[in-house]
């Protein structure tokens, strides 16, 4: 397998998040999820956002996963204000450039292991074998060779995690956007989770990690840190 | 990717094989109610028909008015005599006429009694060699009735069978028919008409003797010059016969019905229960795209993470909406397939208990396929329109929203 070690680093960042605030209201109540948030995320980053619960990390990622709208702010992907962008844009960056993992998994239970990792190369539209042919050589990757027609609830935590990081991989997208994918799963197999992480940056991937573990967030090279919607600081090793 | 939504829709449905059948429980028992009674219509109409067939279609009749469809003589009203008939003889245009009687007989025959309608067939040769040919009638065993012959009777099928009197009838056997002996001249072959399988035929003055009928005639048949039976000459003879018993428009004690008319008629009725029954079976229908809206409705609320996580890796609004729509297509679709076998399963059903009572092949059914093929297009249909909106909330779901599950 080719490892690619070298890591590009742009002038600019593959994202960049400018005076982001999300509100809420509550009744009378605003409730200030983020407020004036500044990160950014260079190409083959492994960034981790970090912070208790309640802190905005969740909104954070919903905001850079283009899952969400901001209230305030900007936030480009490149160049691209995908704040500005239509549903349908959107969608084909979500699909095409980023990779989603849940701490929750996420796996249609009707689909196959192999099935939900083809899941996202048939919104852009891949031929069948092509995607088989993806989609078992990603599982392989993971381990998974012997649980390709397994159902997700067939599968255990580890390997339910396993088959949702091989089919973020699925489109080969630039950023991988991790939301607590430790937060299920047992000390030995969130290390297991984090050490592919660590895999996939040094193959060039961006990182992007959600996390309230320190342990986790310690594999990654940045770490922004979130208290009450603001940013308190960030660390670089 | 089309296929690709089918297979994960068709996936959503299996997983939900209860609530998947209970839903298209609602849309086969309208479809089947549908093509069951189509069906069944179109076939008690092509019996219907045929039943009419045994009437003399090709000529006029001159009834009783209020006979209908009952036994003729069986209501008290001026009767039909001989008088009458002279009276439409003279019309322009009549070409000859026939009396005609059908009267109820008692028959005794192996210490069994039976009630049968009888008929008196025309006299004279041209005209009985006419009624022979009109109804097809053919003896299988015997002969049928010709001139001179008398105390001789002609029956239909049924009576060659056991289950009339514990015992078939044959050709030489005598049977008592209200306290006078006939001899069995012919029997006639099976008919798709029940009139004809049950027929009990003599001449027309033997059934009067017998009966002892003065001057009666239940329907008058009449045959017109040129061959062709038009309203024209039923108009003249409707008239002849007002003016002779000095009545006005529609003040009319009997009634002229071409054979159009008395076809019209059935066809009519059969198409106003068609509609009322396929009014119903709509209803029916309504009802189970309705069960279908809320069994989506009901998917969408359970599946909006599924949703959430689709968009998440990069479904489209529009890709959402097809995979919810063939699911509830499909519950139409395959709905209205089980439903279509069910009513055809049904009507043959139906038919076969029907024809087995009757002891004849009097409703014979043949599969529609544009029907079927109509019906099932029409079962998907309704299921695409009735998850289009749960499908189209679903579409719109804002990604994070739909995540939170």
């Amino acid at each position: 397998m080719m490892v690619k070690t070298k890591k590009r680093k742009r002038k600019t960042p593959i994202i960049r998040l400018r005076n982001v605030a999300k509100h809420y209201h509550m009744g009378d109540e605003t409730v200030k999820a983020l407020d004036e948030i500044n990160i950014d995320v260079y190409e083959g980053e492994f960034v981790a956002i970090v912070g208790p619960s309640g802190s905005g990390k969740s909104t954070a990622m919903n905001l850079v996963g283009a899952l969400d709208f901001s209230t305030k702010g900007d936030i480009y992907l490149d160049n691209i204000n995908i704040e500005k962008l239509e549903e349908s844009d959107l969608a084909q960056i979500r699909g095409k450039r980023i990779g989603f993992i849940f701490q929750t998994f996420n796996l249609i239970n009707t689909l196959t292991a192999v099935e939900n990792v083809m899941l996202p190369m048939i919104f852009q539209g891949t031929e069948y074998e092509e995607r088989l042919a993806k989609g078992k050589e990603l599982l392989t990757k993971m381990g998974l060779e012997h649980r390709f027609t397994h159902l997700p609830q067939q599968l255990s935590g580890g390997e339910r995690q396993r088959v949702a990081v091989a089919r973020a991989l699925a489109n080969d997208p630039e950023v991988i956007l991790a939301d607590e994918p430790t937060g299920n799963l047992d000390t030995k197999r969130g290390e297991e989770i984090a050490k592919m992480l660590d895999q996939l940056n040094k193959e060039g991937k961006t990182i992007i990690l959600i996390t309230h573990d320190m342990y986790v967030a310690k594999h990654a090279n940045k770490i922004y840190y979130l208290q009450d919607g603001k940013l308190v600081k960030s660390h670089r090793k | 990717m089309l296929k690709d939504f089918f297979t994960i829709s068709l996936n959503n449905l299996k997983r939900r094989k209860l609530r998947s059948w209970l839903t298209m429980v609602g849309i086969f028992i309208g479809i089947a109610a549908v093509v069951g009674l189509i069906t069944l219509g179109q076939g008690l109409q092509t019996a219907i028909t045929g039943q009419l067939g045994s009437l003399d279609t090709d000529s006029l009749t001159v009834q009783n008015a209020g006979t209908g469809f009952g036994p003729p003589g069986s209501t008290v009203i001026e009767k039909l005599t001989d008088h009458d008939l002279k009276v439409i003889e003279k019309v322009k245009g009549v070409k000859s006429v026939t009396p005609v009687l059908l009267r109820m007989v008692q028959i005794r025959y192996n210490n069994e009694v039976s009630f049968e309608l009888m008929r008196g067939a025309p006299e004279e040769p041209e005209f009985y060699e006419d009624f022979y040919e009109s109804q097809s009638m053919e003896a299988i065993e015997g002969r049928l009735l010709k001139k001179g012959d008398v105390g001789r009777v002609l029956l239909g099928n049924n009576f060659a069978k056991k289950t009339k009197f514990g015992k078939a009838i044959s050709v030489g056997k005598t049977i008592n028919i209200q306290g006078g002996d006939f001899e069995v001249i012919g029997i006639l072959k099976s008919s798709g008409s029940l009139l004809m399988n049950d027929a009990v035929i003599t001449f027309h003055g033997e059934l009067k003797d017998l009966l002892d009928i003065d001057d009666e005639i239940d329907i008058i048949g009449l045959k017109v010059e040129n061959g062709k039976i038009s309203e024209e000459t039923a108009e003249k003879v409707e008239k002849a016969l007002r003016k002779d018993r000095g009545l006005k428009e529609g003040e009319e004690d009997f009634s002229v019905q071409t054979p159009s008319q008395v076809l019209g008629a059935v066809t009519n009725i059969l198409t106003a229960v068609n509609v009322v029954v396929v009014g119903i079976a709509m209803i029916s229908l309504f009802v189970g795209g309705i069960g279908i809206a809320n069994t989506m409705y009901t998917s969408v609320l359970e599946r909006r993470k599924e949703i959430g996580t689709m968009k998440a890796i990069g479904a489209r609004n529009s890709n959402v909406l097809m995979i919810f729509l063939i699911e509830a297509g499909l519950l139409g679709l395959i709905g209205g397939i089980i439903g279509a076998l069910l009513g055809v399963g049904i009507a043959f059903g139906v038919a076969f208990g029907a024809n087995s009572a009757f002891g004849s092949e009097i409703i014979q059914l043949s599969i529609s396929f544009p029907l079927v093929i109509s019906v099932v297009t029409f079962s998907f249909l309704i299921g695409i329109l009735s998850g289009a909106i749960p499908s189209y909330q679903a579409s719109k779901l804002k990604p994070v929203d739909a995540l939170r599950g």
